[in-house]
């Protein structure tokens, strides 16, 4: 294991697998906290245990993650999970998300944080409709790195024609459905072979292994550099005689680079002011950076609250009275057009009306159905929602921190569906 | 232009979490137990809301077995943060018979502070009540959400966690329901121990190796003090230990350690080889799904 030193100057690399526990997701995960030296003595005894009781006479790495008494009796996952790895060159957090066909909405939450998703292929069913389908989810979530992980080369006797037939159909289906940066490495989670350490068994692979792969993703061009956009998510009103005129918006920078002198509008009202100075506690900082918490201060002293936006005023986004948007939708009850929901995106929080349920896609052909009338649980689709009041919204394609929201059930309380922005509308 | 440091993206995170509750709750409360994670939950209080004070009061569960030196501290700190502290104590809901002692060797007040916990949550009204908990902890912590909802009980439902998407928290509670939330979520042992040498954070005294008497039980090594029983056979020696959690003196082991700097604990934390929970916390080893089932009824 690294030295701490080594350790403090690492990037956080957030990634989600998919894949299903025949595919042997568990067990890459397992292979990967074991092969980097993360499964520590006693989560190695306990499922050394736990194998010999199950009657393997193996250890099983895959009982590593598996967390709930549920999951453990049924041997199968039943929500994300998450876990943090390092390795001297990187922080991983990863984000574990079942793969059976009713949990499209776990994979769909997993893949809202990350950074990168590693899909699991099985080399003796090639691309299936699980493929297809965990490849449109990370495509709708716009995840800017995908990597194939083909598994299980060992049982097809690590062949090389058999892994460039799956690359062929793999490349095909990638470009069919517009996936970022797709990269296909052959690999056996169970052997260990091209996981962390390279293997001896596929010497026609040129490639790196995986873990190499997702040490080597260049993060800080995934920026949103170009727009900036800041949420504000709190007024820091110090009502103290010392800061006394002191008003800080507080909040998480969702696009661009803010600066000292920095014009500014202030959406939705229209207000303009500059930028006087952005701080941490640490004090007045040179710049912000997407995803960076931080506090702006304003040259002006004009009416500023939670929810409202900061933006560039020569790059604004859609002050939007009606907006078009790709829905995954998460609850049992189905919805319906008509309907009411609240829409929280960035920080504010507004009631809309389902106007229209424009089309939803069969997952096993791709194909859209146009006007279904209803989505249901998992069901993807497109919408369109008449808002009670405006937001301040980018396309999802150009900006995922202003152009996701969230749909919440005003009477349940409960987290009924996500939504990401394709287009929208001012009136 | 690179991206933030895992520390700097670690620490936005847990600001805007913070600021999220404190927005969207109407009475939060920041639980503080005076162990490592509660202080690095401080240090982000004050980087998400100064130069002003926290929008929410602290809150100390007091098992009344606590190390002296973390209730010093305790006192010390929230007084030089000028902020308003709550102790909840275990003592008083025994006294007023809500919960009943344990006896024994074996007895200890960890379980009891749930109770407490949920007792002082109802009497002062809190809605949200933020803890410094992690997810490499415990397998169970491993599936739970941010924002954990939880009923009129207390109790947490796996199977109906709510969804969480980017950084969008649905913090929509109904009246009597309250919501835990968990801003290092995402943080490691590691992570809080290089924040704590970044920030230049004071701990306690019990973090750094001292010499003090202990007893060995379970092939862990106790502080032995008035609050926990001896079976005839386990003599009292002294030992060099640190501890790497700080819990009620009951349940919590110490670790043989010449580790007496930040730098020298930080180095031993990137070697070690056992886990956190697994080596210093006596009430994670009572059964498998031991967290998971304190947490259903209302654990932290």
């Amino acid at each position: 294991m690294a030295t701490s030193k080594e350790l403090l100057d690492t990037e956080l690399l957030r990634l989600v697998t998919a894949g299903s526990v025949d595919d042997g997701k568990s067990t890459l995960i397992g292979r990967l906290l074991y092969d980097t030296k993360q499964i520590l003595v006693d989560q190695l005894e306990h499922i050394e245990d736990a194998s010999r009781r199950r009657g393997h006479d193996y250890v099983d790495l895959a009982l590593l993650t598996d967390g709930l008494r549920a999951e453990r009796e049924q041997g199968i996952t039943i929500d994300v999970a998450y876990r943090s790895f390092v390795t001297p060159r990187r922080r991983f957090q990863l984000a574990d998300a079942p793969g059976h066909v009713q949990y499209t909405r776990n994979m769909v939450t997993g893949a809202s944080t990350a950074d990168v998703a590693v899909i699991l292929v099985d080399a003796r069913q090639g691309v299936i409709e699980q493929t297809r389908r965990h490849s449109y989810i990370v495509s709708m979530l716009e995840l800017p790195h995908v990597v194939y992980a083909v598994n299980k080369m060992d049982l097809v006797d690590y062949s090389e024609a058999r892994f460039d037939e799956i690359v062929r159909d793999l490349s095909e289906l990638a470009s069919q459905l517009h996936v970022h940066d797709p990269a296909m490495i052959p690999i056996s989670a169970l052997k260990g072979d091209n996981v962390v350490d390279k293997t001896d068994a596929m010497p026609w692979y040129a490639g790196t292994t995986l873990l190499d792969h997702l040490e080597s993703i260049e993060l800080a061009a995934d920026l949103n550099v170009a727009d900036r956009r800041f949420p504000v998510q709190w007024v820091i009103r110090p009502m103290a005689d010392e800061h006394h005129d002191y008003r800080g918006y507080a909040g998480q920078v969702a696009g661009g680079t803010w600066r000292r002198g920095d014009a500014v509008v202030v959406l939705p009202s229209g207000r303009r002011s500059t930028v006087a100075s952005v701080e941490t506690l640490d004090g007045p900082i040179d710049e912000a950076i997407p995803g960076q918490s931080a506090t702006i201060l304003l040259a002006d002293d004009i009416d500023v609250s939670r929810g409202d936006l900061l933006a560039d005023p020569d790059d604004l986004p859609i002050v939007a009275r009606e907006v078009t948007a790709r829905v995954c939708w998460m609850s049992e009850r189905p919805v319906e057009v008509g309907a009411r929901v609240l829409i929280k995106h960035t920080t504010r929080t507004v009631a809309a009306r389902i106007d229209e349920i424009v089309s939803v896609v069969d997952i096993a052909t791709l194909e859209d159905t146009p006007s279904p009338g209803k989505m249901e649980l998992n069901d993807l689709g497109v919408v369109r929602f008449r808002l009670a009041e405006p937001l301040a919204v980018d396309p999802y394609a150009r900006n995922r921190a202003t152009g996701a929201f969230v749909i919440v059930d005003e009477a349940t309380n409960e987290t009924v569906g996500a939504g990401m922005v394709v287009d929208a509308a001012s009136s | 232009m690179r991206a933030l440091s895992h520390l700097d993206a670690l620490e936005s995170e847990a600001i805007h979490i913070m600021r999220e509750v404190a927005a969207e709750r109407e009475r939060p409360v920041l639980l503080f137990s005076g162990g490592k994670d509660s202080i690095v939950m401080l240090r982000l209080a004050e980087k998400a809301f100064r130069p002003a004070k926290f929008p929410f009061p602290v809150m100390h569960v007091d098992t009344g077995h606590n190390f002296p030196e973390v209730l010093e501290y305790r006192d010390r700190r929230v007084a030089e943060l000028g902020e308003r502290l709550v102790v909840a104590s275990v003592q008083e809901s025994i006294d007023k018979g809500r919960v009943v002692e344990q006896t024994g060797p074996r007895a200890s007040r960890n379980q009891l502070q749930t109770t407490t916990l949920l007792d002082a949550i109802e009497e002062h009204g809190f809605d949200a009540a933020m803890g410094g908990a992690r997810r490499d902890e415990e397998r169970a912590r491993a599936k739970e959400r941010i924002f954990s909802f939880r009923d009129d009980f207390g109790q947490w439902n796996p199977r109906a966690q709510r969804p969480e998407l980017w950084n969008l928290y649905n913090a929509r509670i109904r009246k009597g329901e309250h919501i835990r939330v968990f801003p290092i979520s995402n943080w490691t042992e590691l992570d809080v121990w290089q924040y704590v040498a970044r920030e230049q954070l004071e701990l306690p005294s019990i973090y750094f190796a001292h010499e003090r008497d202990v007893f060995r039980r379970d092939g862990m090594l106790y502080a032995a003090s008035e609050f926990i029983e001896r079976y005839p056979d386990e003599d009292t020696f002294a030992a060099t230990v640190r501890f790497r959690t700080v819990g009620d003196m009951t349940c919590t082991g110490g670790v043989l350690s010449e580790a007496r700097s930040l730098v020298d604990v930080v180095d031993e934390i990137a070697a070690t080889n056992v886990t956190e929970r697994g080596e210093t916390r006596a009430d994670d080893r009572v059964s498998e799904a031991a967290m998971e089932d304190r947490k259903r009824v209302g654990y932290f």
